[in-house]
């Protein structure tokens, strides 16, 4: 058939060379990442007005990018909509998923995809109307609750009303900002999404003060960057570029006082900063890479405060992100 | 002297070769397709065939036909989602040929006022993508309705809020599903065949039957058999508004309202139009014939202008309904869930993109045979009539 | 131009308000009902559209930030004024918004010119395809432009090309399929029929979730390609369907006696075809194949749920300003006031250019 015929011929002249090796190849020779965001979550990846992308996934992005090529500008951002983000990741069309995803033991097997470490500890929760005098997420049975299509959050809330033994309607959106819409139209009653996406929601409504998230975190949601099957070197890199973020700020190392650490006795800064070397070959970098990641990017409580901390519309506490010796959870093994 | 003919100048052969390579390429691209596919799938490790269908699908849906609850399986609730579409494209296409006869037929009154209007409201809803137009009814709905708790209240037990108009309805109880099902058969089969029975009495014996008599005889009172056989449930509901929605009666949700409107407003239109050029095909002399013997004119319209009109207008008409029900697939984007909707949402949550992408075009696939069969079935009989 | 003879010369000899009266008197109160209704409807006319009238224009503020259209008791213009550049060009880069905007300009200005059937000839296609060149060098940069990603591409100009690329590559698809459709081989046949009712039969939905979804896991490993082709890939799948059975029609118009000229003349089949029945058949289906464009057009708008940013959802994005909120109503009238515009006068045309092809084919068969 012609069109066929046709379309064969289409798809062929315009799909970028087919490539015979690895994901690592791939970026290496193309000189850029790919990396698949969201189309818009503040603090998390959310581009301005002229197209500059910022967030604490979009740095994740921007630390591989400063890894592999000592440039976090080389990086490519595909805003994925959470329907698209599972075949773009698995299919090629992104190298990199930094895109507020939970790691599930689902995704991690039938999706066919490998998860960085976490880089974000979040917990499923509900925002109401402070007029509506809820106290407590015990509180909303016969509620309507507003959702995104999709998500483990749906999937959390029927779980969680059903263990409760409560009812409650929901209304599904496809898109976060239409959920947000929606629930400040009243059309809702609740809001459920990640905490961290709810503060996020939160600051662009026009009176953020009328609206109180609930104190009960419903659910574990570790948001982590995900890469596709098949490449371990690749996934070691995005592994590793987590942890440099992480063990940078456990060394007190930041992007404002790297460069006096270089003359650091401490072997294992200078074991980190690739004055000793080692690291960099086993991962097929430049020994320089976890200097750049923390010179050009920041270490991982500089990446926080940036983009979600006190400072930010979204005040975020650093609660479960803190680093293990803070009393959080974020713990990087020795890069060694 | 067949020897002669070299091979590409016998058509038979030549043929048989073009067919070849038009086999080489289609299987060729199928096959390519299919081996990139499966060893995506396979490399990846994603996990591929319809079992999924069996697991617990865990998230909740907001309105449904049946009754569903999160945890049963993602087969029940794209079972759901199907039944959706169709209470959506049945209502919708009933009152969409509904709206688009009633403004066919005035866009050619003589009347110029009426005629324009009709016209206008054809023109403005036309040229004016539907997605837009369930967009703007959607919010409108949202903002010029008022929250749960100032809900209108225009009649005794009906509420109008930003959640949707809430009437009094008979409580649930299983006899009214049988009730509806008698309502149905009773228009699918037996309507049909009082009609033909009447005509074949006049036929064949030029009696006079009033089928239009039985047939609402029919309408009306088997469903009240039914009703009395299933012990006379008549329990009313009265909604209330109790903590933070309205319990009791029948909601009809504002996703199902804007979707409604939309698809009817959109397809009334060009139901319209069909409608309008099917009369005017009629040939001018008819008008002029049933003038002369006497007829009103809306009898004229309907007893001899209608009927001739119908041959023209029933096969675009066909592919409307069938539009209409392609549309309806547009409810994803407003949080109505149909089978769409409901298919996306198992899409994102089992990642089976292929199986659902299928199942989709399937289910539509399936509409539109149906339809097309129908339709076929109906042209014929039309056809033989007419002798 | 046969009409104006045919119009009553009595008219024009009336004085203009006696005229008006006869008029008033045989369209809107020829009878006594009819009298009625009339009063009644534009009563009923008043009252709907002097409030909307009103809202619209009157009350309206035209010009002010949000505060001052809160403020205000009519439709919030200020609105579309500031959101304006953003609805019709989206995420372009603001610096390089006139390259966008010279190219629809340029478009407009051709589509003005070719629209005289006299002007068409072997020329003006040679302008079209320079102008697509030209275009395409505006729009995603080179010649020292800077480059812009088709990923930045918003807007009118986007929905333009989606609907436009697509009419234009699926017409010879179209053609391709309706032949085979027609055809004697049993198998090309079936495959084609298998083709056109299957396309047919889903909705346009479906193709988009395939291309957003599903194309990528066909390709090899790594070979990727660029979201928006790939919608545009659908768009061109979805419309060949469409076009196939338009001109299907034009070729059951053309009489049987054509085909039998032709094998009299000796003519091979891609001769006949080439020089017989196509040129006379694609010249019947012109008027409706705008129609599909104009259905096209609409439908690109769909586009919105795999997440690409056309003239609808540009629209529905500047509604999400919080600083704007609430301004829904203005926001979609702005969005359906310009699809109207170009379907309407789309619609507009392809029914003159079925007017004159009939008076053409009519003429013809008189002076035979």
């Amino acid at each position: 058939m012609n069109l066929f015929k046709a379309l064969c011929l289409v798809l062929f002249l315009i799909s970028q060379a087919a490539y015979a090796g690895k994901t690592f190849d791939t970026i290496k020779k193309r000189g850029e990442v790919k990396c698949g965001v969201t189309t818009g979550i503040p603090g998390f990846s959310v581009p301005d007005s002229k197209g500059k992308w910022t967030g604490i996934d979009v740095d994740v992005c921007r630390a591989v990018a400063a890894a592999m090529f000592g440039n976090p500008n080389k990086v490519t951002y595909v805003p994925l909509s959470s329907q698209q983000r599972f075949t773009a990741i698995q299919s090629g069309e992104v190298d990199l998923l930094s895109r507020v995803t939970t790691h599930t033991l689902s995704r991690d097997t039938s999706l066919g995809l490998n998860f960085a470490p976490v880089t974000y500890y979040d917990g499923q929760a509900f925002m109401v109307r402070k007029s509506d005098g809820i106290k407590s997420a015990k509180d909303l049975n016969g509620a309507t609750v507003c959702v995104q299509q999709g998500t483990t959050t749906e999937l959390g809330l029927a779980d969680y009303f059903r263990a409760n033994k409560m009812k409650f309607k929901s209304v599904v959106y496809e898109a976060n900002d239409e959920v947000a819409q929606a629930f400040v139209k009243k059309r809702c009653d609740a809001f459920t999404t990640d905490a961290s996406g709810l503060a996020a929601e939160r600051t662009r409504f026009k009176n953020p003060s009328q609206y109180i998230i609930l104190p009960e975190v419903i659910s574990k949601e570790p948001l982590a960057p995900a890469v596709r099957h098949g490449d371990d070197k690749w996934f070691d890199i995005v592994k590793w570029t987590v942890y440099a973020l992480l063990e940078a700020e456990e060394m007190g190392i930041n992007s404002s006082n790297v460069d006096g650490f270089k003359k650091s006795k401490d072997p294992n800064i200078k074991r980190f900063l690739g004055v000793t070397k080692g690291n960099g070959k086993s991962l097929g970098l430049s020994e320089a890479w976890a200097y750049n990641i923390i010179k050009k990017v920041g270490n991982y409580s500089e990446i926080f405060e940036k983009n979600i901390g006190k400072q930010t519309s979204l005040k975020l506490e650093r609660g479960l992100n803190a680093l293990w010796k803070d009393g959080g959870i974020m713990y990087a093994p020795p890069l060694r | 002297m067949e020897e002669r003919t070299p091979f590409w100048q016998d058509p038979k052969k030549r043929s048989l070769v073009y067919q070849g390579l038009t086999l080489a390429i289609v299987g060729g691209m199928g096959y390519y397709l299919f081996k990139n596919t499966q060893a995506n799938l396979t490399k990846q490790n994603i996990a591929s065939g319809f079992g999924f269908l069996s697991q617990e699908a865990g998230f909740d849906i907001s309105e449904s036909v049946i009754e569903y609850f999160s945890d049963e399986t993602y087969g029940k609730a794209l079972k759901v989602g199907f039944l959706n579409t169709l209470k959506v494209s049945v209502v919708g296409n009933v009152f969409a040929v509904l709206l688009g006869g009633i403004v066919g037929i005035l866009s050619i009154s003589s009347n110029w006022l009426v005629s324009r209007i009709s016209r206008g409201y054809v023109e403005m809803v036309r040229n004016v993508p539907l997605l837009l137009q369930l967009f703007f009814w959607y919010t409108l709905f949202s903002e010029i309705f008022p929250s749960v708790r100032q809900a209108y209240n225009p009649i005794a037990g009906v509420f109008v809020s930003n959640r949707g108009v809430v009437i009094p309805a008979f409580e649930s109880h299983p006899v009214w599903t049988w009730v509806l099902l008698t309502i149905l058969g009773t228009v699918v089969v037996i309507v049909p065949l009082i009609f033909s029975w009447g005509k074949k009495q006049k036929e064949e014996f030029g009696i006079e039957r009033p089928t239009e008599w039985i047939m609402a005889a029919a309408l009306i009172f088997l469903p009240i058999i039914v009703w009395m056989i299933g012990g006379m449930p008549s329990k009313f509901e009265i909604p209330s508004l109790q903590g933070f929605n309205f319990k009791g009666g029948f909601t009809l949700s504002p996703e199902y309202i804007s979707l409604l409107l939309g698809l009817v407003l959109y397809t009334g239109a060009f139901i319209a139009e069909i409608v309008r050029a099917g009369i005017l095909s009629v040939n001018k002399g008819q008008w002029e014939a049933s003038e002369a013997l006497g007829l009103s004119g809306w009898r004229t319209l309907t007893l001899v202008i209608i009927p001739q009109a119908l041959r023209v207008i029933i096969p675009p008409l066909t592919s409307q309904l069938l539009n209409l029900t392609k549309n309806s697939s547009l409810a994803v984007a407003i949080a109505y869930p149909d089978f769409v909707s409901v298919a996306n949402t198992s899409l994102n949550q089992t990642g089976q993109a292929i199986e659902m992408v299928g199942l989709i075009m399937l289910v539509y696939l399936t509409f539109s045979l149906t339809t097309s069969f129908a339709m076929n079935w109906y042209n014929k009989k039309i056809k033989l009539t007419e002798r | 131009m046969v009409y104006k003879f045919t119009k009553n010369p009595e008219k024009r000899t009336l004085p203009r308000m006696e005229a008006m009266a006869k008029w008033m008197k045989k369209n809107l109160f020829s009878t006594k009902g009819n009298t009625v209704l009339s009063l009644f409807l534009i009563a009923g006319l008043i009252k709907i559209f002097t409030p909307i009238f009103t809202w619209l224009f009157i009350d309206a503020t035209w010009i002010g930030d949000a505060a001052a259209c809160r403020e205000g008791s009519g439709a919030c213009l200020a609105f579309i004024n500031e959101k304006f550049t953003y609805i019709i060009f989206g995420p372009y880069p603001r610096e390089e918004i006139w390259r966008p905007a010279l190219t629809m300009v340029l478009m407009f200005a051709l589509l003005w010119w070719s629209k005289e059937p006299s002007r068409w000839s072997k020329k003006l296609v040679k302008w079209w395809a320079g102008f697509v060149v030209l275009g395409w060098i505006l729009m995603s940069g080179g010649l020292g432009l800077a480059p812009v990603k088709s990923t930045s591409w918003g807007g009118l100009p986007l929905t333009l090309v989606l609907s436009f690329v697509g009419i234009f590559i699926s017409y010879p698809f179209g053609i391709a399929l309706a032949l085979g459709r027609r055809s004697q081989m049993p198998f090309i046949k079936s495959m084609c029929v298998i083709y056109i009712e299957l396309i047919r039969g889903v909705p346009m939905i479906s193709l988009l979730f395939m291309s957003s979804v599903m194309f990528p896991l066909f390709l090899p490993e790594g070979v990727s390609i660029d979201k928006l082709l790939r919608a545009q890939v659908a768009i061109i799948m979805f419309i060949s369907a469409y076009m196939a059975e338009v001109v299907r029609g034009g070729l059951a118009a053309i009489p049987k006696g054509q085909y039998e000229a032709a094998d009299a003349l000796g003519l091979n089949y891609f001769q006949t075809m080439r020089f017989i029945i196509l040129p006379q058949a694609l010249k019947i289906v012109i008027p409706p194949s705008v129609n599909t464009a104009i259905g096209m057009l609409k439908d690109t708008s769909l586009v919105i749920i795999i997440a690409l940013f056309d003239l609808l959802s540009t629209t529905k994005a500047s509604l999400k300003d919080p600083e704007w909120l609430g301004f829904s109503v203005e926001g979609y009238l702005f969005a359906a006031f310009i699809y109207f515009i170009l379907c309407f006068s789309m619609g507009k045309y392809a029914r003159r250019l079925e007017v004159e092809f009939h008076r053409g084919h009519k003429n013809r068969e008189v002076n035979i």
